[in-house]
């Protein structure tokens, strides 16, 4: 077992002083600015909850938080099974294996705005790929700029191709740390593939289940640059999402006070959620 | 069998697509691109590239990137070991809240913090600095790199501690000459997944920058001008921003789905 020893603290220090100056500060220059009210210049006055209440009764949040809830959900919808059909179906040694685990991981090593600029160029109407192979040989109305329906379905397959691939590895993983013999023992059973996968290889992959779940809910929750780059939020407001209405409040119009009350909302939103996900999923784990 | 290896196939030519899309169009010129649809370049040219090479600030900027995220790198591995091991062999007063605190620097949207970032850095006189952004990727990579290297080193037997004191080892030898060797594989991950993070995120590094350290997210924006985007050049932009990351992932090909689990299966 793990020995007591509280001089542990001194490793831990270099960590706690550089996180701290990066997040303690940050926050509590949030802090003080979702209480205030700023005309610029340094000059602030204080408005107690008043940025809270709000943005607790304002629609433009209630629709942004919409969004974002309806994106993440199907993202994880998507991208979860996907991600395991995609890993029980990958060879399990031999040649092949590190050819595709390379290929997967490529789109993402891309930084997130060329990702957005090259789903751009690929969705352009008449001249992108996509955007050629929807409107002239599928003969589909197809223009993202123009049509919600299209931004949506263009965004949700960017960020399917973006990290389905996290999944895959993780599921991969999990999947090449099952000893043969438990198969084996399987096969003189004469279990169904289905069987096999739900009470042999579903369990062992459990542990990388709950990371792949939690990471992909915390960035899809998060998704800035990519949408950002590929619609700017629109057609209308069909694709702002919280972190680009955020911006938007905070640095296009310098509304400091409820950017910072929408802020602090947003981050307790996600971890609360992210908690929630992770006392379920190892609430099991004791037994 | 053979239906089964159609999936990954599949999947990876869906991956491939809008990567190949990439590259043809940075051989493109931007007048062939505009005029309509050919899915190999009509009249291949090196021009976008030339372009990159022989202007000093769209070099640099490549340069910039690589130089905060190297900076990055080090630094969140060489404070997240000391942290890493205490965490895998200690109980300490406080050390899951700590553990927990950590990770939800992870969660915390980037777009929450540009702001009071821009007036910290500015604040302490590090603003367009290599360091400033290499700072603040701090806060999302030092806990990664914590999480990752303590799965890995759960996984050294505490008997290897043991035996070392017991033939006369110090601690700063014990770590340096046969702990660090035993999780080198994790060292290596830990290196390419905040090598990663640092790379792609832009956000943050495109706010707490103008000109001296400016990376190649902000100078990419340079491809829209008066006359409408210039798409080739973009493309070509883009398709060098791959290379380093492909480059990475090459070395570490045989521990990336290790890492993706954070060195926890």
């Amino acid at each position: 077992m793990k020995t007591q020893n509280q001089r542990a603290w001194f490793f831990v220090l270099p960590v706690l002083l550089l996180v701290a100056f990066n997040a303690l500060i940050p926050m509590m220059t949030v802090v003080n600015y979702s209480v205030q009210e700023t005309f610029g210049n340094n000059v602030f006055f204080w408005e107690g909850l008043r940025w809270f209440e709000e943005l607790l009764n304002s629609d433009r949040f209630h629709a942004a938080l919409g969004r974002q809830f309806l994106f993440t959900g199907i993202i994880l919808a998507i991208e979860i099974p996907l991600g395991i059909i995609i890993a029980l179906s990958m060879p399990r040694q031999g040649f092949w294996v590190p050819v595709c685990l390379v290929l997967m991981a490529l789109p993402m090593l891309i930084p997130w705005n060329v990702v957005g600029a090259m789903w751009n160029i690929f969705a352009l109407p008449d001249i992108g790929l996509l955007g050629y192979l929807m409107n002239t040989t599928l003969g589909i109305d197809y223009d993202m700029t123009q049509d919600p329906f299209a931004a949506w379905a263009t965004i949700i397959t960017m960020d399917v191709w973006h990290w389905t691939s996290l999944v895959v590895l993780l599921s991969y993983a999990g999947l090449v740390s099952i000893p043969d013999a438990y198969y084996q023992a399987a096969k003189i059973d004469g279990a169904s593939s289905w069987s096999v996968f739900r009470y042999i290889q579903l369990p062992k992959m459990k542990q990388v289940l709950t990371i792949a779940i939690l990471l992909r809910f915390m960035d899809s929750f998060n998704i800035y640059t990519e949408v950002f780059v590929m619609t700017g939020g629109g057609p209308g407001n069909s694709t702002t999402f919280l972190s680009i209405d955020l911006v938007k409040i905070a640095l296009g119009q310098f509304d400091l006070g409820p950017a910072a009350a929408m802020s602090l909302i947003y981050f307790a939103i996600t971890l609360l959620v992210s908690w929630l996900f992770y006392t379920l999923m190892t609430k099991d784990d004791g037994k | 069998m053979r239906k089964r290896s159609l999936i990954p196939i599949i999947y990876i030519i869906f991956l491939m697509l809008p990567i190949y899309w990439l590259i043809a169009m940075s051989f493109k010129t931007t007048n062939e691109i505009l005029s309509g649809f050919s899915l190999f370049p009509q009249t291949f040219t090196w021009d976008n590239y030339v372009t990159i090479f022989t202007d000093p600030s769209w070099y640099w900027s490549y340069v910039n990137s690589i130089i905060y995220v190297s900076i990055n790198t080090v630094l969140s591995i060489c404070v997240a070991l000391p942290a890493a091991y205490a965490f895998s062999r200690y109980r300490f007063l406080g050390d899951k809240t700590l553990f927990f605190w950590l990770l939800t620097n992870r969660m915390a949207p980037a777009a929450v913090f540009v702001l009071p970032f821009f007036q910290l850095y500015s604040a302490v006189g590090l603003f367009d600095t290599h360091i400033a952004v290499a700072l603040a990727h701090c806060l999302f990579n030092i806990p990664l790199a914590v999480w990752i290297l303590e799965g890995f080193m759960s996984g050294v037997p505490k008997e290897l501690d043991e035996t070392a004191y017991v033939d006369g080892y110090s601690f700063p030898r014990f770590f340096i000459t046969i702990f660090l060797p035993a999780i080198k594989a994790g060292v290596g991950v830990a290196a390419f997944f905040c090598f990663m993070f640092s790379w792609v995120e832009l956000l943050l590094a495109k706010n707490l920058t103008s000109v001296d350290a400016k990376p190649i997210a902000a100078e990419m924006t340079k491809t829209a001008s008066s006359a409408g985007y210039e798409l080739g050049l973009l493309a070509a932009a883009g398709t060098l921003t791959i290379i380093p990351g492909a480059i990475v992932v090459y070395f570490v090909r045989n521990y990336i789905a290790k890492g993706f689990a954070l060195g926890r299966v």
